[in-house]
């Protein structure tokens, strides 16, 4: 079933739910990220009772620790990557491949940009001597974003291998569902990042 | 790969083989029974050993240090790696059955699962030949644990997170299989009371092991990688671990006992001969309780100091999950009220169950009172209250569901003179066991107290309690003499052992073929095998759909090479506080495993295969004779 040659009038309306196992998938990767919410939820409500908690006397305060212009191009890369990666999927729902591929190729090139930057700039706090064991804060600051982190990569390394492996392949009703499930994922961390933006940047300078 | 070989005589390392790579649920389920039994068994002689130290005032049978070691370990074996597999060992061999499906959504991460917590589980056992098993508690809480010296919660940490991980995946698994792969017809209303609460409950996994990983996490990065959630001099906080471990923790409660419910509500109908009562209200209760119990888990911290408004809204709020528990026991009991009952073991343990379950609930309403607690906190009255909801409760299920299941998944039947000898030791022993601590923990006798001093009127009561648990091992010991006889015995090669099977799981003969119902069978209305047999239809069920192939998934290596990947990495991890200079590249190496496994799952096609009709004939015909599944 999987060798029928498909063409853009034969392609069905919603690939990612057309066989059982792409409905499978589609549910499953929805309950998944269920649960992820709540692991970032149990995060962030650590992150927020640490904040500025630290030895005696502790020199660093989220106020004067973070900088928005850094974090507003971080956020804008993901955001738009969320964006590129929708651009994935409207050509993947009409059967055009290569634009699946290029899409999501630039979506995983605004991850890395993203990823770089985050690497930049906890590099930059370790050198001022905010490390992952300084503090309280520090050990909750670096577990928030970083948990982030750790999903950009593993999202990342999600599609390039989707990218890769399908090359050859083409578009067929095995695989597409597998790049809806990566997409949502996509989007997913997309939303954190909303979130840790507002509550670790917005919230910090704030004071 | 086909199951049609495993009739025929198979040598001993390709049937090891097979069952290393099954995806198969009944296969799967069998593995989490022998699994679960094997962690009980030892969790139980921790126990046993536990109530000989404390058999007598003064005793020395073991030191102060290693009770510590054996009552954390108890509890903690008890309910993550003995409950939780024994249930699901239930659950993978019986929900597929009941909502007439082939096999479970993601049969791959099945087998993962089940790798995932066997692994962890072993893990987490090592500690007791590398250095001192945990120690503070199967709560763990930071202020006892962070500091614990040695390695033991490092083990538990490492163990119990790698476990976790399987849980979680199967949670994921079990939610997906029943919302699409249900047979047609098969309504989420006419879906048999275990489907419902394995629904349910695995919703309560997906919300409750995330806050248990990041807890575990915290654990870990403090004790072994310098970081500060839990150090106060470094600004953290010792309460959040104790949120977040019982955010996990009382829901795990839950988790526990709604699949337990749900196996009397299948039992009980049986035996009874009639419908189950209000079966409507009994999933409104089951989601009314997942729904509160993530709502009470301050309940365990009154004594921690949370201030006044907290203590009475989480006490409300405990009282209120009585409610809808109060409504499924009287279900039961009007079930039970003019039926036609037949008193067979399985029935034996649902009608114990019934007043042990409303005792243990009865106390935690006690307990649920925030100023009353501050009496019972930490005695033995809230031993006695969670053994009676647990014992009371789940392992009286695990045991009626063995007897009850066993011609299901074995093609055997567990012997039922022997089966009564268990129920009566176990069930009075039990009691003997249980119901005295209460009156133990309001004389004021501490829960985890390794000896007491004689003479405080306590003596006589413990020794009391100590022969009750006796009496629970000799009737486990009477159970594993009925397993070991039932392998011995003819295979049952019947279908509907106990003659009034009511769910689609007793429409099949045993032993169940690989790919279950050969046809998708059609759900006419609830109950459907009891409808079927009504309209007297002679072959089971109505087919849904014409005999054709079959789509099946292959086996597969990769969860245990995933998983190993793991086991490796947390030994890196584990002695990485000692400064030994291989303790990174075990870490990196470990994981390199499970990541490359995952990536050779996620660059190959598993399309899977297909059984054809005339393989299908030939399989019911070498199962069953000729005619097949008539």
């Amino acid at each position: 079933m999987e060798e029928t040659k498909f063409t853009p009038q034969t392609w069905p309306d919603k690939p990612e739910q057309a066989t059982p196992e792409a409905k499978n998938k589609f549910v499953g990767i929805w309950i998944f990220i269920c649960s992820d919410i709540t692991l970032f939820a149990s995060v962030f409500a650590t992150y927020l009772s640490l904040k500025d908690k630290g030895p005696a006397g502790m020199e660093f305060s989220a106020a004067e620790l973070f900088e928005l212009p850094l974090a507003f191009v971080m956020t804008m890369l993901l955001l738009t990557s969320s964006l590129t990666s929708v651009y994935a999927m409207y050509h993947m729902k009409n059967y055009n491949f290569k634009g699946v591929q290029i899409w999501m190729t630039i979506t995983v090139l605004l991850g890395l940009g993203f990823l770089a930057l985050e690497i930049y700039e906890f590099y930059h706090y370790v050198h001022i001597g905010f490390g992952y064991t300084q503090s309280a804060f520090s050990s909750a600051f670096f577990t928030l974003v970083g948990t982030h982190g750790l999903h950009v990569v593993v999202g990342l390394v999600w599609i390039v291998c989707l990218i890769v492996r399908n090359a050859k392949r083409g578009l067929n009703l095995y695989n597409a569902p597998k790049y809806y499930a990566a997409s949502i994922f996509w989007h997913f961390i997309d939303v954190v990042w909303v979130f840790i933006f507002t509550v670790v940047y917005l919230m910090g300078v704030l004071g | 790969m086909s199951s049609v070989a495993v009739a025929n005589k198979k040598g001993f390392g390709a049937t090891l083989w097979d069952y290393l790579t099954t995806v198969d649920h009944k296969k799967l389920g069998v593995m989490y029974l022998l699994a679960g039994t094997l962690f009980f068994a030892i969790a139980g002689l921790e126990a046993l050993f536990m109530r000989i130290q404390l058999m007598f005032p003064n005793n020395d049978f073991v030191s102060a240090g290693t009770f510590n070691e054996l009552l954390t370990m108890h509890g903690t074996t008890m309910l993550f790696l003995a409950a939780t597999p024994l249930l699901f060992g239930f659950m993978n061999a019986v929900v597929p059955l009941q909502i007439g499906a082939r096999d479970v959504a993601f049969p791959f991460l099945n087998s993962l699962g089940f790798w995932l917590f066997f692994l962890g589980a072993i893990f987490l056992h090592l500690s007791f030949f590398l250095g001192g098993a945990p120690d503070a508690g199967w709560t763990s809480y930071a202020s006892l644990s962070l500091y614990s010296p040695g390695h033991g919660i490092d083990f538990y940490v490492l163990g119990l997170q790698i476990s976790g991980a399987g849980t979680l995946i199967s949670g994921i698994n079990f939610i997906v299989t029943i919302i699409t792969m249900r047979a047609p017809g098969m309504t989420f209303m006419r879906m048999p009371l275990f489907t419902w609460t394995t629904l349910i409950t695995s919703a309560l996994i997906l919300f409750a092991f995330p806050p248990l990983t990041v807890a575990l996490f915290f654990m870990l990065v403090d004790r072994m990688f310098g970081a500060n959630f839990f150090d106060h001099i470094n600004g953290g906080n010792t309460i959040i671990w104790e949120h977040l471990f019982w955010i996990f923790g009382h829901p795990e409660v839950y988790i526990l006992v709604l699949p337990a419910f749900g196996l009397f509500s299948e039992i009980i109908p049986v035996f009874a001969r009639k419908r189950l009562f209000g079966y409507s209200s009994m999933v409104f209760a089951t989601i009314l309780i997942g729904f509160l119990g993530f709502m009470v888990w301050a309940h365990h911290m009154f004594t921690t100091g949370l201030g006044p408004t907290a203590n009475a809204i989480f006490a409300v709020s405990t009282m209120a999950i009585a409610v809808p528990t109060g409504m499924k026991v009287f279900n039961w009991i009007l079930t039970i009220w003019g039926g036609s009952i037949k008193v067979t073991v399985p029935m034996l343990y649902a009608l114990g169950f019934i007043p042990s379950f409303v005792a243990g609930g009865v106390t935690g309403v006690m307990q649920a009172t925030a100023p009353l607690d501050y009496q019972l906190h930490d005695s033995y009255f809230i031993v006695a209250h969670f053994h009676y909801v647990i014992v009371g409760g789940i392992v009286l299920a695990i045991f009626g569901s063995m007897h009850f299941y066993w011609p299901i998944m074995f093609n055997r039947a567990l012997n039922e003179t022997l089966g009564k000898w268990t129920f009566w030791f176990f069930f009075i022993g039990f009691h003997l066991t249980f119901f005295i601590q209460h009156f133990l923990g309001l004389m004021g006798m501490p829960r985890r107290v390794f000896t007491y001093q004689a003479d405080q009127g306590w003596d006589l009561f413990n020794f009391i309690s100590s022969i009750g648990a006796i009496m629970m091992a000799i009737g486990v010991l009477i159970l594993v003499f009925n397993i070991i006889i039932s392998a011995k015995s003819k295979p049952l090669n019947c279908r509907d052992y106990w003659g009034d099977g009511r769910s689609l799981e007793w429409a099949l003969k045993t032993p169940v073929p690989f790919y279950n119902f050969k046809q998708t069978p059609l759900v006419r209305g609830y109950d459907p095998y009891w409808l079927e047999k009504h309209e007297g239809n002679e072959e089971g069920m109505t087919y849904a759909e014409p005999l054709g192939d079959i789509h099946m998934p292959n086996n597969s290596v990769l969860p245990l090479v995933m998983s190993i990947g793991l086991f490796v990495a947390a030994f890196g991890a584990l002695y990485h506080p000692d400064g030994v200079a291989w303790s990174i590249p075990v870490i990196i190496i470990g994981l390199a495993i499970t990541v490359g496994a995952m990536i050779v799952r996620s660059l190959k096609d598993d399309l899977g295969f297909h059984v054809h009709v005339e393989e299908i004939v030939a399989t019911e015909e070498q199962l069953y004779g000729k005619g097949g599944n008539k």
